[in-house]
C-alpha cells in the first residue's frame, strides 16, 4: 500500500482536496546552506587577507570541500527526511565552517601545530556519519529498544580513559595510534538515548508510586535505584577523570529529562541540592576542581602573585579587547591564551575578532539549534521521541552554556568543547550525530500530520 | 508533558540571556578595566603593531620605524640619535618612553582621539589611527652647533627665541643613542645597564633635569631686582660697597676675582662681575623683592613643562642676611637649569617678558593635517621694560669689552654674562663654567636667540675667565647658527 506522505500521493488521490501537508522547505534549506558555506569561505579569505595580505591558496578547495559536504548532507535529508526542519543542517554547517576558519586562523600563529586539516577530516567523518544515520535510521523509535545497550556502552566508554594517562590534568582521552579520542563525547548521545528510553518507560512509576515524605512523593527504590546510580556515576567520573564538565552535563541532562518526564518540580529541587552538595564536596576535596573554582573567583590572583595572567585572565583580556565590533578576523591576539586556544578557549578568538556582535550571533545560532530541537520534541507524540529530542537539544544547550559561561567568567571553567566550533574530532563527530538524530526526529514530527490530517 | 517542555525551554532561554548579559559585561561595560590591566599585553602589541609617527626637526624626521616581524612589530629608529636624544627621549618596548616620545605618545602612537575624524566612531570600532607627527621648534643648525661645541664634555645648552619662547636648541652631553633601547633583544638590556651604570650619566637630560649653581650669571636677576626696586637708580653711580665685603652677622668676608670693585658702579660691577657689589645689592634689595624677582624669572616653578616637565630651579624663600648675600651671587642654595638661565637671558632680550618655553610647534596627522599648534604664552613680566633696556646695555658691554669677548659676533649685537659656579665641599669641585647671552642681527627688529651654556668640567681656572673661555664660544656658535638661518 502506498503510504501517505510519499511524494505526489495526495495530489493523485484527491486533486480537489486542500493541500494539508506541511511544506517541506528543502529549497530554503538549500539556500541557507549556500549562505552558510559562502560565509565560511568569506571568513577563510578574510583571515588570509588579514594575516598574509592574499586570499589563502586553499580557499577554493576549502569552499569546495565544505560545499560538497553540505550538498551531500542536504541530498541525504532531501531524499530520506524530506520534512525535516530546514534550519538544523545550515546551522550545523555554519558553526562547523566557522570553527574551521577560527582553527585555521589560530594555526597561522602556531606553525608547529596545524589542527585545521585534521578538523576538516573529522568533520568529513562527522558528515558521513550524519548521512549514515539519516539514511539508515528510518524511525527514531527503534532506538528505544536499545536503551539498556546504550547505557552499558556509555559506561564502558566513560570508564575506558581511566586506564590511559591524564592530559592537562584531566583523564578523558584515549590515545591510540596517534589519534586521540574523547569517549565521553560519544557517551553523551548513548546516555541521552538511555535516559529517554528509561524515563519514557517508567515515568508513571516515577510520578505516582512509592512513599510520601512530607510534601515529596518518592518513587519506589526499584525505580529510584538506577537514578541514584547515575548520579553517583557522574560524581565518580568527575573524581576519577577530573572532568567537571562531563559530570555536570550528565547530571543536568538527567535532571532536566526527569523534570520533563514527570513534571515534578521537586525533582529539580532534589537535583539542585544533590548537585550543589556534590560540587561542594568535590570542590573541597579535589585539588584540580578546587583550583578551577579559585580561578573563577579570583581570575587575576596569579597576576597579583607575580606569575602573569592565567588562561582565564587571558581569555577575559581577549573578550574585552574585542569590544562591540571586534578587531576583525585574523587581527586579534587570542594566541596569548596558550595551549587550549583552539579547543576550550576558541570562543575567546570569536569574541576578540568578531566582537560582541559576532559572539551574540554565535550564541543565537546555538539557541536556534536548541530551539529547533525543542520544537521537534513538542510536535512529536511518542514520549520517547519527545524526551530524546529534548535530551539532545539540552546536551547542546548545557554544553554551550557551560563552556561559554566558563571562558567568559560567568561560572567556573570546565574543560569542554564548544559544539562544532572547537578543535576536537570526537566532539565534531558526536555533534553531527546529534544533529542527524534531531533531523530524523523533526522529520517524524512534521510528517506525522500527513497521515492523520489526510482525509 | 508539553508544559514541562516549555518550562525547560524557558530555562534554556534564561541560560542564553545570562550568557549574553555576561558577554556584554566583559566586552563593553568592564572592557576598559581589562584593557588597562598591566598584565594585558594587547595594548603593548597594538602600540607597536603600527609604525610610530615621526618627530620632525627643520622639516626632516629625526625618527623612523623598522619592521621586525615580531610580536612587538615596529621598532623605533633614530637619525642622529645622540644629537636629539634630550628632545626625543627614547621609545623602548622594554623600558617605556621618555622625552617627546613620552609627552606626545598619544599622537605618535595613533591613540590620540584628536587624530580621528570621527572620534566617537573610533571608540566603538576601536580602530587605531596611523601615528601622527610632532613638529618641533628646534633649529637643526643651532642644535648641531651646540652639540659639537660641547664635544662630549659634560654640560648642556639651551637656546630659545626670546619673542616667543620657542626652544631652538636643547643639548645635553655626553649623550646616548636612544635607538639602542628600541626592541626587545638582549642588546637592549645590556645597553640599558651600561647607560645607567655610566658615571657620566648620559641619559640625564642636563639642559632641563639638572640644576647647577648659576654663579655670576645670576647677577642678571640681582641687578634686575635692584633696578626695579629702586635700590639703584643710576648705573654709573658708586654703590658704596666695600671690598672685601664682610657678610652681615658673620666674621666672613667676601672677596673678588676682579679688581677695583670697591665702591664700583653697577655697570662696572656687572661688566667685571664684582661679587662684593652684588652680594651687598641682594641684601639691600631684601629677601622679599629678591624672591619675587627670582620667581618672576621662573625660579621655584614646579609646574613648568615643555611639554615634558622641567626640574624646578631654586631660590630659597627663607634666608638670613649672609645666605641672601651668597644667594644673590648665584651661590649657597641657588640652583638653576640651563633652560632657566636661557629664559633669564631671553627676558632681558625680550623687554622683560618671560615667555613660556616650548618644544612642540604643532602636531599633525600622518597626512599632515594640523591637530594642534602651540601659541606663545607669557609666563610673567619679570621686570620693567626700562630695566630690561638697561640690562641689555650692560650685557652688551660685557661682550664688547668685559669678560664675554669670546661671544662677539660681527654684524650683530650680542649681550652676555659669564659665570663660574663653585661647588663641592669647601668649593673643591672643578667650577662649572656658565655663559648666558642673546644676539640680535644688526638689521633685525628684535633679538633672535637667547642661549645658556654650562660646561661642568671646564678648565680649572678660577674666575669668570673660564665662563668666557669655555662656555662663551659654544654660545657664540649657537647664536651664529640661528642668525645665519
Amino acid at each position: 500500500m502506498i503510504q501517505p506522505g510519499w511524494p505526489g500521493t495526495k495530489a493523485v488521490a484527491d486533486p480537489l482536496a486542500p493541500d494539508l501537508r506541511l511544506p517541506r522547505r528543502r529549497g530554503i534549506e538549500f539556500s541557507l546552506l549556500v549562505v552558510a558555506v559562502l560565509l565560511s569561505v568569506y571568513g577563510y579569505c578574510a583571515v588570509g587577507l588579514a594575516k598574509r595580505g592574499t586570499v589563502p591558496p586553499g580557499a577554493a578547495g576549502y569552499g569546495a570541500g565544505l560545499g560538497v559536504l553540505a550538498l551531500l548532507a542536504h541530498l541525504a535529508v532531501r531524499f530520506r527526511a524530506p520534512y525535516a526542519d530546514p534550519l538544523l543542517l545550515p546551522i550545523a554547517v555554519l558553526l562547523n565552517g566557522l570553527g574551521l576558519v577560527l582553527i585555521y586562523r589560530l594555526d597561522l600563529e602556531t606553525p608547529a601545530d596545524h589542527a585545521a586539516p585534521a578538523q576538516l577530516n573529522w568533520s568529513t567523518l562527522g558528515v558521513a556519519l550524519f548521512i549514515a544515520v539519516v539514511v539508515l535510521l528510518r524511525d527514531h523509535r527503534v532506538l528505544q529498544r536499545y536503551a539498556y545497550v546504550s547505557v552499558v556502552g556509555a559506561l564502558a566508554l566513560l570508564t575506558l580513559p581511566i586506564f590511559f594517562p591524564a592530559v592537562n590534568g584531566a583523564r578523558i582521552w584515549l590515545r591510540i595510534a596517534g589519534f586521540s579520542i574523547q569517549p565521553g563525547e560519544f557517551a553523551k548521545v548513548l546516555l541521552a538515548v538511555f535516559f529517554a528510553g528509561y524515563l519514557a518507560a517508567n515515568r508513571h512509576a516515577l510520578t505516582y508510586a512509592g512513599r510520601r515524605v512530607w510534601k515529596l512523593q518518592f518513587p519506589t527504590g526499584r525505580v529510584l535505584g538506577p537514578i541514584v546510580a547515575i548520579w553517583l556515576l557522574s560524581l565518580g567520573v568527575l573524581v576519577l577523570e577530573r572532568d567537571l564538565g562531563t559530570s555536570l552535563l550528565f547530571f543536568g541532562l538527567f535532571v532536566m529529562l526527569l523534570y520533563v518526564a514527570t513534571g515534578r518540580t521537586g525533582w529539580i529541587a532534589v537535583g539542585l541540592l544533590l548537585a550543589v552538595g556534590g560540587a561542594l564536596a568535590v570542590g573541597r576535596l579535589e585539588p584540580h576542581v578546587h583550583s578551577r573554582v579559585q580561578d573563577w573567583l579570583h581570575p587575576f590572583a596569579s597576576i597579583d602573585a607575580g606569575q602573569g595572567p592565567n588562561q582565564l585572565a587571558q581569555s577575559l583580556f581577549a573578550f574585552a579587547s574585542g569590544g562591540m565590533l571586534g578587531t576583525g578576523l585574523g587581527l586579534g591576539h587570542s594566541i596569548l591564551i596558550g595551549f587550549a586556544a583552539k579547543s576550550d578557549f576558541i570562543l575567546a578568538t570569536a569574541g576578540e575578532e568578531l566582537g560582541l556582535a559576532g559572539l551574540s550571533a554565535i550564541f543565537l545560532l546555538y539557541a536556534l539549534l536548541v530551539e529547533r530541537g525543542y520544537r521537534a520534541g513538542l510536535a512529536l507524540r511518542d514520549p520517547f521521541g519527545r524526551l530524546l529530542a529534548i535530551g539532545l537539544a539540552s546536551i547542546v544547550a548545557l554544553q554551550a552554556f557551560v563552556i561559554a559561561g566558563g571562558v567568559t567568567g560567568l561560572i567556573p571553567l570546565t574543560g569542554m568543547a564548544m559544539p562544532f566550533l572547537a578543535q576536537g574530532g570526537s566532539s565534531v563527530v558526536t555533534n553531527w550525530i546529534i544533529v542527524a538524530l534531531l533531523i530524523r526526529i523533526s522529520d517524524s514530527a512534521r510528517s506525522q500530520y500527513d497521515g492523520t490530517a489526510a482525509p | 508533558m508539553t508544559r514541562y517542555i516549555r518550562r525547560a525551554a524557558a530555562l534554556c532561554a534564561l541560560l542564553l540571556v545570562a550568557l549574553l548579559v555576561n558577554a556584554a559585561r566583559v566586552q563593553i561595560v568592564q572592557s576598559s578595566t581589562y584593557d588597562d590591566n598591566p598584565a594585558n599585553r594587547r595594548p603593548t602589541i597594538a602600540r607597536y603593531g603600527q609604525p610610530r609617527g615621526d618627530i620632525v626637526v627643520g622639516g626632516q624626521p629625526v625618527t623612523g620605524s623598522k619592521d621586525t616581524g615580531e610580536q612587538l612589530r615596529y621598532e623605533r629608529t633614530y637619525h642622529d640619535g645622540p644629537l636629539y636624544a634630550p628632545v626625543t627621549g627614547f621609545a623602548s618596548q622594554v623600558y617605556g618612553t621618555t622625552g617627546l616620545e613620552n609627552a606626545a605618545d598619544g599622537i605618535l602612537a595613533g591613540t590620540d582621539p584628536m587624530l580621528s575624524l570621527l572620534p566617537l566612531w573610533n571608540g566603538v570600532s576601536r580602530d587605531r589611527n596611523p601615528g601622527g607627527k610632532v613638529v618641533t621648534t628646534l633649529a637643526a643648525g643651532a642644535q648641531r652647533a651646540a652639540y659639537e661645541g660641547l664635544a662630549g664634555r659634560r654640560g648642556a645648552v639651551a637656546a630659545i627665541e626670546p619673542s616667543s619662547g620657542r626652544i631652538l636648541a636643547l643639548v645635553s652631553a655626553p649623550s646616548y643613542d636612544p635607538g639602542e633601547l628600541s626592541g626587545t633583544n638582549s642588546a637592549v638590556t645590556s645597553a640599558w645597564d651600561r647607560l645607567n651604570g655610566d658615571p657620566a650619566r648620559p641619559m640625564l637630560n642636563r639642559a632641563i633635569r639638572q640644576t647647577y649653581p648659576p654663579g655670576s650669571t645670576f647677577k642678571v636677576v640681582t641687578a634686575a631686582a635692584a633696578l626695579d626696586a629702586g635700590v639703584i637708580r643710576d648705573l654709573d653711580a658708586p654703590t658704596r660697597s666695600p671690598d672685601p665685603y664682610p657678610l652681615p652677622e658673620t666674621r666672613i668676608s667676601l672677596t673678588n676675582e676682579a679688581e677695583d670693585c670697591e665702591d664700583a658702579s653697577l655697570r662696572y660691577a656687572f661688566e667685571w662681575s664684582c661679587n662684593t657689589v652684588f652680594a651687598k645689592l641682594g641684601v639691600d634689595v631684601g629677601l622679599k623683592d629678591m624672591t619675587a624677582t627670582a620667581a618672576h624669572f621662573g625660579f621655584n616653578d614646579k609646574g613648568l613643562r615643555i611639554p615634558f616637565p622641567v626640574a624646578p630651579s631654586n631660590f630659597d624663600t627663607k634666608l638670613d642676611a649672609p645666605q641672601l648675600a651668597l644667594s644673590s651671587i648665584g651661590q649657597f642654595d641657588t640652583r638653576a637649569t640651563p633652560l632657566q638661565m636661557a629664559m633669564i637671558a631671553a627676558a632681558v632680550a625680550g623687554g622683560g617678558s618671560v615667555k613660556s618655553p616650548y618644544l612642540v610647534e604643532r602636531t599633525t596627522t600622518s597626512a599632515g593635517g594640523t591637530v594642534s599648534a602651540t601659541s606663545p604664552r607669557t609666563l610673567h613680566q619679570a621686570m620693567n621694560p626700562s630695566t630690561a633696556a638697561r640690562l641689555r646695555e650692560m650685557m652688551t658691554d660685557v661682550v664688547r669689552k668685559g669678560t664675554g669677548k669670546n661671544a662677539a659676533i660681527r654684524g650683530a649685537t650680542v649681550g652676555g654674562k659669564t659665570g663660574t659656579a663653585q661647588h663641592g665641599i669647601g668649593n673643591s669641585g672643578t667650577p662649572y663654567a656658565w655663559f648666558i647671552s642673546w644676539a640680535q642681527a644688526d638689521n633685525a627688529l628684535e633679538p633672535a636667540v637667547a642661549v645658556a651654556v654650562v660646561v661642568e668640567d671646564a678648565s680649572a681656572r678660577r674666575g669668570d675667565i673660564s665662563g668666557g673661555g669655555d662656555a662663551a664660544p659654544i654660545a657664540k656658535a649657537v647664536m651664529e647658527a640661528v642668525l645665519r638661518s
